[in-house]
């Protein structure tokens, strides 16, 4: 199983890929919505590619108020 | 007019003007055509398909072509050609704003009758004497998931996600989707998609047995035209009684869905759930 660091790390490189911003760019405590510049049906593409991923699920009522790639890496982290 | 439904007739009934047989049609909301064998019905109208009333107008005019396509085809495939999905339901906003201009009893009224049409499209293309295949992507939540219900295979591009968010309004899916989801699913399932309004990824849907394929990115469409190509090589006549003999429609509990809803409609807190999304500016409105 990936350490937490590892799956942060995964995070940031899917979304640095996908939504085309740089890897440097992106800060695991930031808000993910303002980095990336992406909106609700944005954030549910990265929700699906991240259990695509990773091949778990994530309950939408869990990501609520998630909004900086650390928490995220945790929750997916948790189901792992 | 109390107790009247002219609001809700306005938005878009396209009582006579049905003329000629169309094999092709090209509308605002919706295009349909027809080419060897296969109906190609298009969701296209932005931001992501929303049924309202002009949807609904289109959507009963293909209805009443269906017949007519039927005869000439042997499969209906439905997709979207807006990036965001297949289909992200009711039009809340049409319905919030067009309920806030008439009186309570009026507005309950214009939704029963709003159902009602639906309900009469979606249990057409239900019924339909050939084989529908969704073929859906992005997207598919309320109304939209309801669409894909109605049809006899659901091939889901891998960012599909499924959704019944209703219940965040105060309502229980209204265009079939609770008696259509029984159909076809396991009681725990529905109950899980319901009442915790969460979305299904495509591979959980497909797990639970609610999609048939899963597909590439962006590859929905062009598996639905192979399945279609596979489904002529059937004898159409055994096709039919085939579908006919496994895939019975709830008549019954559509009915039941419909007072429902409306009996809930009419509570204060679907007006209190309306207006918050309406006027929402969250990051994550979706979320139940």
């Amino acid at each position: 199983m990936p350490t937490e660091q590892q799956t942060l790390d995964e995070i940031l490189n899917l979304a640095s890929t996908h939504f085309k911003v740089s890897r440097d760019r992106l800060k695991p405590d930031e808000d993910f919505f303002k980095t990336l510049g992406i909106d609700s049906l944005q954030a549910l593409d990265l929700l699906t590619r991240l259990e695509n991923h990773f091949h778990v699920e994530l309950p939408d009522y869990e990501l609520q108020g998630v909004t900086d790639f650390r928490t995220l890496a945790e929750r997916i982290q948790a189901r792992l | 007019m109390p107790g009247s439904n002219r609001g809700f007739s306005a938005w878009g009934s396209l009582e006579g003007v049905k003329a000629e047989r169309m094999d092709d049609f090209r509308g605002e909301a919706i295009s349909w055509q027809l080419s060897a064998g296969v109906i190609e019905l298009t969701l296209h109208r932005g931001p992501c398909n929303e049924i309202g009333s002009l949807s609904l107008s289109e959507l009963e005019k293909f209805a009443d072509e269906l017949e007519d396509l039927s005869s000439k085809a042997h499969a209906l495939i439905i997709h979207s050609t807006i990036k965001a999905g297949f289909c992200a339901g009711a039009d809340l906003r049409e319905l919030y704003h067009r309920s806030q201009e008439m009186k309570k009893a009026d507005a309950i009224a214009g939704v029963r009758d709003f159902l009602e049409r639906i309900h009469r499209v979606l249990n057409t293309i239900d019924a339909a004497p050939l084989t529908t295949i969704a073929a859906v992507h992005g997207v598919t939540f309320g109304g939209g998931f309801e669409l894909a219900l109605v049809c006899d295979l659901i091939i889901a591009d891998k960012m599909a996600r499924f959704c019944f968010p209703e219940l965040r309004l105060g309502l229980i899916p209204g265009f079939g989707g609770i008696p259509r989801l029984k159909r076809d699913l396991g009681n725990g399932v529905v109950r899980d998609l319901l009442l915790t309004g969460r979305s299904f990824n495509a591979t959980r849907a497909q797990a639970a047995g609610l999609v048939s394929q899963v597909v590439g990115e962006g590859e929905a469409l062009r598996a639905a035209r192979a399945t279609a190509v596979q489904l002529g090589k059937f004898d159409r006549q055994t096709t039919v009684a085939a579908k006919r003999f496994i895939k019975p429609i709830p008549y019954e509990e559509l009915k039941q869905e419909i007072d429902l809803f409306c009996h809930l409609f009419a509570e204060p807190a679907v007006e209190a759930g309306l207006r918050k999304f309406v006027e929402s500016t969250d990051l994550q409105p979706y979320l139940p």
